[in-house]
């Protein structure tokens, strides 16, 4: 009975460093732990927040993946885009392999492969499925054509829609050519889809910026729910030497919970949309003759949903609490 | 160890809850506040503990100037300092176990430090057998002696009581008042606030009687 109580400050523990830490790691853990008790015990409300974290996670990044998708096929696309020069029937092959020769060494030009007037004819007979007609012609009716590459622009397939000019200049210096009948280039529609997928790109980025504050928002607005149900035990806390930090702790904790838990949801969304999708897409890019995959399903994506969505979590758990607290100072 | 210096404290709506307060508390001692409801007994107490601070005059505990303490320093200042309140203010939901842990698990104690602690405080108020129990399941007397283990479990060097005998009958409320006899023979400096004036002189201690916010007697002697 004597040796009861003493002056807290005599009795201060004397702990070393080493217990001290481990003290600290053992109540996060522990708060950890107990706030995702805490969630399971309410499985309706949880689920049904995570979810809604999770979708409005998913959305931005399904969009996000499928602006990438796209802009890895245009990259190999904005690769193989050539110049057709269409020479004059008059200009035999010998010409034609010269004038090849001529515009490869012109500095905006990469590459020129000649397509004689027989080759033409070869590649016509297999790919138009129309032989028999072809044999039955008396004489070639195709021109020679020269297949100009020219130099990648500056940032091929980076999104900006790039700079028309100097390609068409290219095509009308081309065109003018004394032997050429004319000069095509197909680059107009990649540029548009570019410009489409810049504006898919921006969009994703303003839905991310726009559903993330739903998601804080959602986290500080159950996080303040939360608080009100504990009240008393916070203030009781707090008279009994509560730190703001032991205070916020269990609630940043929940927070981070649901932000990861949200993430996690989002991915599996993801997933789920790759599967339901994944299958028609490339049925529709074979027949395209493309190899097209949906992409950015893996790990990499996860982890960014997954740490987003902590983040956001840990920020406005941590909003909802330094409200409350700055309210209730002393 | 408490000092109030020409201490007021006035609300924002204009009431006056103390006036020109001024007393000295040695420690170890052991002090009956009392008065009519209204009289400012809870209001000093809540000075001491530094649940409110004073709007005019100083108020010093244990050497330290509650008022130069800065809002990051208020919490540990509370830790050398126990509370009871009238309405027990216990978590309804927690065990009287974990009740009685709230202050040591804030101070970051081990787990096993915690029980053994805990478990010391309750055999003191006779309630080692009720740990597992919910409050709600005990009597008001004995919810109110959960109360004082919670306030002594972290050793405190001053105990605050508001109206610990508040809703006790006078048998229980002698047992509890025998209890803080115990802890100002261990040398812990006790406040006690309580209207019972019966049983308070019963207790042969200095008596402190507040008037609407002023000192009007000192153990029952006039103040100039």
């Amino acid at each position: 009975m004597t040796r009861r109580a003493r002056p807290a400050r005599a009795r201060a523990p004397a702990r070393g460093l080493l217990e001290h830490f481990s003290a600290w790691l053992t109540r996060h853990a522990q708060v950890a732990v107990s706030s995702l008790g805490q969630l399971t015990r309410t499985p309706g409300a949880t689920s049904m927040t995570t979810l809604l974290i999770g979708i409005a996670l998913a959305l931005p990044a399904s969009l996000h993946v499928s602006v990438e998708s796209v802009r890895a096929v245009m990259a190999a696309w904005d690769r193989s885009t050539q110049v057709s020069v269409f020479l004059k029937t008059e200009v035999d092959d010998r010409k034609a392999a010269a004038l090849g020769e001529a515009v490869s060494r012109w500095p905006e030009v990469d590459a020129v492969h000649v397509l004689t007037r027989a080759e033409a004819l070869a590649e016509y007979r297999t790919f138009s499925g129309m032989g028999e007609l072809v044999d039955s012609l008396d004489a070639n009716p195709l021109p020679a054509v020269l297949l100009v590459q020219p130099h990648p622009g500056p940032t091929p397939g980076s999104g900006s829609p790039g700079t028309p000019g100097a390609p068409g200049a290219l095509v009308d210096r081309l065109a003018a050519l004394p032997e050429a009948d004319g000069a095509q280039f197909d680059l107009e529609w990649v540029r548009r889809l570019q410009a489409i997928a810049g504006l898919g790109e921006r969009t994703a980025t303003v839905l991310a910026g726009a559903l993330g504050l739903a998601v804080l928002l959602v986290i500080a607005n159950t996080t303040r729910m939360t608080i009100q149900g504990r009240r008393d035990e916070i203030e009781i806390s707090k008279l009994f030497g509560a730190t703001d930090a032991f205070v916020r702790r269990p609630f940043l904790y929940t927070g981070l919970w649901y932000g990861v838990l949200g993430g996690i949801a989002a991915w599996l969304c993801l997933g789920a949309v790759g599967l339901a999708l994944g299958g028609p897409v490339a049925r529709l890019a074979a027949l395209y003759g493309s190899d097209f995959r949906l992409q950015g399903m893996g790990a990499g994506v996860g982890a960014a949903l997954v740490l987003g969505g902590g983040l956001l979590g840990l920020l406005g758990a941590w909003l909802a609490v330094s409200r409350y607290l700055r309210a209730v100072k002393p | 160890m408490i000092t109030f210096d020409d201490v007021s404290k006035s609300y924002p709506n204009g009431h006056q809850a103390l006036s020109h307060v001024s007393l000295h508390v040695d420690a170890g001692e052991m002090i009956f506040v009392t008065g009519h409801s209204g009289a400012g007994k809870s209001t000093l107490l809540r000075l001491v503990g530094l649940i409110e601070r004073s709007t005019q005059g100083q108020v010093i505990v244990g050497g330290q100037n509650l008022g130069k303490l800065s809002p990051r320093r208020v919490p540990y200042y509370r830790r050398r300092v126990g509370i009871t309140f009238q309405d027990h203010r216990l978590l309804t939901d927690r065990t009287v176990f974990d009740n009685v842990a709230l202050p040591l698990v804030i101070a970051g104690y081990s787990h096993r430090e915690t029980g053994r602690r805990v478990r010391a405080a309750l055999d003191h108020v006779g309630l080692l057998g009720k740990e597992r129990h919910l409050p709600e399941s005990l009597s008001g007397g004995e919810q109110q002696r959960v109360g004082i283990a919670r306030a002594v479990v972290n050793r405190p060097a001053v105990l605050l009581a508001d109206e610990p005998t508040g809703n006790l009958d006078p048998e229980l409320s002698r047992e509890v008042m025998r209890l803080f006899v115990r802890f100002q023979q261990v040398g812990v400096t006790v406040l006690i606030a309580s209207h019972h004036l019966d049983l308070i002189r019963q207790m042969g201690k200095r008596i402190l009687s507040l008037q609407s916010g002023r000192l009007a007697t000192d153990s029952g002697q006039p103040l100039p």
